[in-house]
């Protein structure tokens, strides 16, 4: 079985269904792009692989293990310990300073200050952004933001990173900037990323793409709509 | 194409002979199709010809293949007109992916469009991932990245016509079929 999977995820918001029967296979150590138009159900199913949605239907497995059918307590303490998760705007706590939100996953975690303090200051460091460690998210521009929301995502060594347009909100060459630091970091940590955008550009840094449309795999391209099962 | 000017500008800093300027041309321009000796030496032929270069003497105990030439004044005014010169834009809507899809439909076969399409986009897919990579390799120097550039930003904009025109043959397909 693969590192992480997704059989027959069925999810709806009311009556709209987003997820139509997606099957997914992400392997250990791998960049997979999850690609398709606005609506087809790419952030839906990030979020029931991270185990922050549960799918109506269908199973999501992690390491061999059924995660959808965990309580929600057992499902966060997974996503402080395993996952990390980086959003298009990085989500930073506007009163905390860049150290400070970027220690904050291991305070939770129940690691000690001074070591939290450091681990955060390192990451800092390798993003590229030490010199920020004692300012406020209103005092950076957006591309600094988020790559101290990348080093958040990231000091707890997460084994697989979640992303859902991480540069969706920065210029080209920002965005650039961010998504060689998650390539090069998940690259060394042996990370598993799932990338969501719906740019072909970003999808071009993974190793692969799994193409959606309308709730369900496109694996040809071709846009033929047929729910797996 | 503009493998003149490309020589002018690698002459620019200095003599060079011919097998120079090949190899100079191949490593500044990494991704371009490499450059020919025989076209270099045609090449050189023609700018000699039009005072643009003029030899500038040649290795000791060498053939005239080791002559090396050097810009003239009205060689290095050309290459400031070359460089400065805007390019139209666009001025031929011509290319192979568009003339096949055009055919596809001329014939009326949308399904062969449509796979053609499908295919098409697989292909540059996998070299725009590839070309990206250029760009995560600490390795690369700038000519590299800058290459990178210039053919991630073409693919891109490939790849987005080919999914809009796979799109509207999709639709096109529904509406036949559904009539
Ligand atoms: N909270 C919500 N309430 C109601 N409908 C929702 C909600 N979130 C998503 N949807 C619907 O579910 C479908 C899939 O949405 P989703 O956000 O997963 O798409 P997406 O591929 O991420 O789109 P985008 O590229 O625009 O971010 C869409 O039709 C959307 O309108
Ligand atoms: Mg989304």
């Amino acid at each position: 079985m693969s590192y992480l999977s997704a059989r027959g995820l069925v999810r709806s918001y009311g009556r709209t269904p987003a997820l139509r029967g997606v099957n997914v296979d992400v392997e250990e150590g791998e960049i997979v792009a999850v690609t398709g138009p606005s609506g087809c159900g790419k952030s839906t199913l990030l979020h029931c692989l991270a185990g922050i949605l549960r799918p109506d239907a269908g199973e999501v497995s992690y390491r061999g293990q059924r995660i959808d059918t965990l309580s929600e307590g057992a499902r966060a303490a997974l996503r402080r310990t395993e996952f990390g998760v980086l959003f298009q705007f990085g989500q930073l706590v506007a009163e905390l300073t860049a150290a400070e939100n970027v220690a904050l996953p291991l305070l939770l975690a129940g690691t000690g200050r001074r070591e939290a303090r450091t681990a955060a200051l390192s990451w800092l460091d390798r993003l590229g952004v030490a010199d920020l460690a004692d300012q406020r998210p209103g005092e950076m521009s957006g591309g600094q933001q988020q790559r101290c929301a990348v080093a958040r995502s990231l000091v707890t060594e997460p084994r697989v990173l979640f992303c859902d347009e991480p540069t969706g909100a920065l210029d080209s060459l920002a965005g650039e900037q961010v998504l060689g630091h998650i390539v090069r970091l998940a690259r060394e940590q042996r990370t598993t990323v799932v990338l969501v955008t719906h740019d072909v550009q970003v999808a071009a840094y993974g190793d692969r793409e799994i193409m959606l449309r309308d709730g369900a795999a496109d694996p040809t391209g071709l846009g033929t709509v047929a729910a797996q099962r | 194409m503009s493998t003149p000017h490309v020589l002018l500008g690698l002459l620019a800093d200095g003599p060079k002979h011919g097998y120079d300027l090949k190899r100079a041309h191949d490593l500044k321009l990494p991704r371009a199709k490499p450059v020919a000796f025989g076209q270099v030496y045609a090449t050189l032929g023609r700018l000699v010809r039009d005072g643009l270069v003029v030899p500038a003497g040649q290795d000791r105990d060498a053939g005239p293949d080791r002559t090396s030439y050097e810009l003239t004044e009205e060689g290095r005014n050309a290459l400031k007109e070359w460089i400065a010169a805007v390019e139209a834009p666009m001025p031929h809507l011509s290319s192979v992916l568009l003339a096949k899809v055009v055919v596809a439909l001329l014939v009326g076969d949308a399904d062969q469009a449509r796979e053609y399409l499908a295919a098409q986009r697989a292909a540059h897919t996998v070299r725009l991932r590839e070309l990206t990579g250029v760009k995560t390799d600490a390795a690369a120097s700038l000519s590299d990245v800058i290459a990178a550039d210039f053919g991630i930003a073409h693919l891109d904009a490939d790849l987005r016509w080919l999914q809009t025109t796979l799109d509207r043959v999709a639709d096109l397909h529904r509406e036949v079929t559904t009539r």
